[in-house]
């Protein structure tokens, strides 16, 4: 890495964290119900919309309604999504006359916007009219983000709360969020990347005659508005194919720095609102440093080995080393791209600024074990932090059985069924692309898509998995997944993945809502300090490397020494 | 239970009329009277009607024009409509194969130079496949050909490269390019005002 990279990673950290402190506190106060900027504007709506629904926002529910509410919000959205993009043809604002999407398509796609996973097997220039986007696209972007910030914030308040076996209201928590959180984001970022070069219109395509005479059609459309809850929201859903490589996507190195930020704003601040609820700073304050820890020895990993590059293409060059630019984009070079890929996977957001899929293999291998231990290095707006919630409890019951006694937890006492349902909630993701991929690998039509030959094709197949249960959404994007097969089996990756998480996570936040305080003793596992952090960052990789170990070794790190050895497939 | 379902679908259709009409709305009304140009999608307009935009690259081939990266979108390049890029692996024998035939085409059309002069940026394709710019090393060792076929000052071409040299903030990772649908469209004007100072 250079001196310049070193100091912008630096920059760009300290800003994140400078930006999230405020932003964590007003997310506690928005849920907290107490008094903020917007209130005198979007208390009236916030009213209005608990009138046309016919509810008390006010109701405490229990986990079981919680968790039925919330399932049952996901279900309408991807109705109606489903809905929308296989009806897209015989409705308005489709200028490009595309047709609808074939079933298997539109349940994937469906599938994967409302769990916040994004994955494409669409090209968006080509499949999808305005409406599709805008009232189906945006809205579940929105909405999706806000079940993830709900979850992040009932699990929260069940750790506060002293014996009432409640923990909140679903749709108290995921208006507020909208309402308070994401929106007002959006409104600054869509102006502000309009401004650096996005475009939002409802204009046909523009045909034009290229200086040397060749036709050309330039897509459009309202991409700014999407593209900032895309980005607020860790969706990752791209308007065009190429995500936001594209130069209508993310058309500056500012703009591209202003994605970055806001990918991660979110999921940093809530380790505040954490702190704050808990009236200890300390307990967001260890969790963020975990994540810092892990988030910049990946940045810098990656940086290394995209400078590195592939030694096949410096030998044609005549020089020792290149840097990998195939599937780069100028204005961003190295330094940007590599930021935005760890980014994008450590968040479980997958918009993606260069083409993951032509990264050198070890780099590649960071970006799957970023997905693969869960998403938790500030991970997606709410997903990260009770993905993180379930490490930490992880950690004190390993630190507990150490010491032979029950392990607690920010005063509660951790428990069987609350350590069955962290198992449940982490093992989740390993199982289901560990034998996903097995399979997919081992059969015609999972082979079928796999355009990189050697090593590489497991690569793309395991991304793929990695991508649809960690809810990222990015992809090694060669692998052909817009066939039955795939969209089927992804799709319902993207289920499990999603929902087999949130189901014990609000077990557990119910569980934990129903116990009392227990005091702190000198026996408590102190749970503030370096060593919790430390021992939560071990944890992490450990279970990451042990589960994912021999699965990498047989692609990205033999892809790696074959690369090193100048063998092609 | 029906009960809830009924509440998940009227918060749906609330949720969809406030975000995806009145936000996707209101972003638009406002962007277009703040920002109307970048809001239009950077379309730059000439004598003979629209030249294209700023921001999507274009593919020129004749040595009097700069020449952009190599594309994967669409078959034939730099088709706005397919954005995307090659998704080869560095262990693909095809990704070797393009970036030495790319290096053929670039050695031949630029003479003079060596491999070891060329760029990488410019033997290897975009993300998008629509990427505006090039490197400015890459820019320097076309400004020779390109100099020649318009007969003009090197120096002149030198110095339009540098007008056309996006760079990206101090403290923002990203890396200086330049523009090439701009920089053809100045070398255009400019061969236009001296063909006409002689006449």
């Amino acid at each position: 890495m250079k001196t310049l990279d070193v100091f912008q990673l630096l920059f760009f950290t300290g800003v994140l964290i400078v930006c999230s402190l405020p932003l964590g506190l007003y997310i506690k106060k928005v849920f907290c119900r107490e008094a903020t900027l917007f209130d005198f504007i979007l208390k009236p709506v916030e009213k209005f919309i608990y009138r046309l629904m016919g509810i008390n926002a006010d109701a405490q529910m229990r986990w079981t309604q919680y968790a039925f509410a919330l399932l049952s919000f996901n279900i309408a959205g991807g109705i109606l999504l489903y809905l929308l993009l296989r009806l897209q043809n015989l409705l308005p604002l489709n200028p490009g006359s595309f047709s609808g999407m074939s079933p298997d398509l539109a349940f994937n796609t469906a599938i994967s916007f409302v769990t916040n996973t994004n994955w494409q097997a669409y090209a968006g220039e080509s499949t999808l009219g305005y409406l599709a986007q805008m009232a189906g696209l945006t809205v579940q972007n929105f909405l999706s983000a806000a079940t993830g910030i709900a979850v992040a914030i009932a699990l929260m308040r069940s750790f506060s709360g002293k014996e009432s076996g409640t923990i909140g209201n679903f749709w108290f928590d995921a208006t507020r969020s909208v309402l308070w959180i994401l929106l007002p984001l959006s409104l600054i970022f869509s102006i502000v990347f309009v401004w650096q070069g996005v475009p939002q219109n409802f204009n046909k395509p523009v045909s034009i005659k290229t200086l040397e005479g060749v036709e050309q059609s330039i897509p459009q459309g309202p991409v700014a508005s999407q593209e900032a809850i895309k980005i607020i929201g860790t969706n990752g859903g791209g308007f065009f194919n190429a995500n936001s490589a594209h130069p209508y996507e993310n058309p500056t190195p500012l703009a591209s720095f202003l994605q970055v930020f806001a990918i991660l704003i979110i999921p940093a601040a809530l380790c505040t609102t954490f702190g704050k609820m808990m009236k200890d700073r300390r307990h967001g304050l260890v969790l963020l440093g975990a994540m810092l820890l892990l988030f910049i020895t990946g940045v810098c990993l990656v940086t290394h080995f995209e400078n590195a590059g592939n030694p096949e293409i410096a030998k044609i060059l005549h020089r020792t080393s290149v840097p990998q630019m195939e599937g780069k984009e100028v204005r961003f070079g190295i330094g940007a791209s590599s930021l935005y890929s760890v980014v994008t996977t450590s968040a479980s957001c997958g918009a993606v600024n260069s083409m993951h899929d032509s990264f050198t293999p070890l780099s590649g291998m960071i970006l799957m074990l970023n997905i693969g231990i869960g998403e938790i290095i500030f991970g997606g707006v709410g997903a990260g932090f009770y993905g993180i919630i379930l490490f930490a409890l992880l950690t004190v019951f390993i630190a507990g059985l150490m010491v032979g006694r029950t392990p607690e937890y920010l005063g509660k006492k951790i428990e069987a069924f609350e350590i069955k349902m962290v198992m449940l909630g982490v093992l989740v993701i390993p199982v289901l692309v560990l034998i996903l991929t097995a399979l997919s690998v081992s059969i015609d039509p999972g082979k079928a898509g796999i355009s990189n030959p050697g090593p590489h094709g497991l690569s793309q197949v395991l991304y793929a998995y990695l991508s649809a249960s960690g809810n990222n959404g990015s992809a090694f994007a060669g692998l052909s997944a817009n066939t039955f097969f795939y969209n089927l089996l992804l799709g319902l990756t993207m289920l499990i993945g999603r929902f087999g998480v949130i189901i014990p996570v609000i077990a557990i936040a119910g569980a934990i809502a129903s116990k009392k305080i227990v005091p702190v003793s000198n026996g408590t596992f102190p749970t503030t300090g370096i060593m919790f952090a430390g021992l939560l960052t071990i944890i992490i990789l450990m279970v990451g490397a042990l589960t994912f170990f021999p699965v990498l070794s047989l692609a990205p790190v033999a892809e790696h020494l074959k690369m090193m050895n100048g063998v092609l497939y | 239970m029906l009960r809830e379902m009924k509440y998940a679908f009227k918060a749906i259709l609330i949720f969809t009329i406030i975000l995806g009409f009145g936000y996707t709305f209101f972003i638009t009304v406002f962007a277009s009277l703040l920002f109307n140009r970048q809001a239009n999608g950077s379309i730059i307009s000439g004598e003979n009607g629209k030249k294209g935009s700023v921001l999507i690259g274009q593919k020129f081939t004749v040595p009097r024009y700069f020449h952009p990266r190599p594309s994967n979108a669409g078959s034939k390049g730099y088709d706005p409509t397919a954005s995307g890029g090659s998704n080869l692996a560095p262990t693909n024998r095809k990704l070797i194969d393009n970036v030495k035939s790319n290096l053929e085409q670039v050695l031949k059309d630029n003479p003079g130079f060596k491999p070891e002069d060329i760029p990488v940026d410019a033997v290897t394709s975009s993300a998008s496949g629509l990427d505006p710019h090039i490197s400015i090393e890459n820019a320097k060792i076309q400004a020779p050909r390109v100099a020649k076929a318009r007969n003009l000052d090197l120096s002149v071409v030198h110095y339009l490269i540098n007008n056309n040299t996006d760079k990206p903030l101090l403290f923002v990772q990203g890396e200086p390019g330049v523009n090439v649908l701009q920089l053809n469209l100045e070398l255009d004007k400019v061969s236009k005002d001296i063909s006409n100072e002689r006449r």
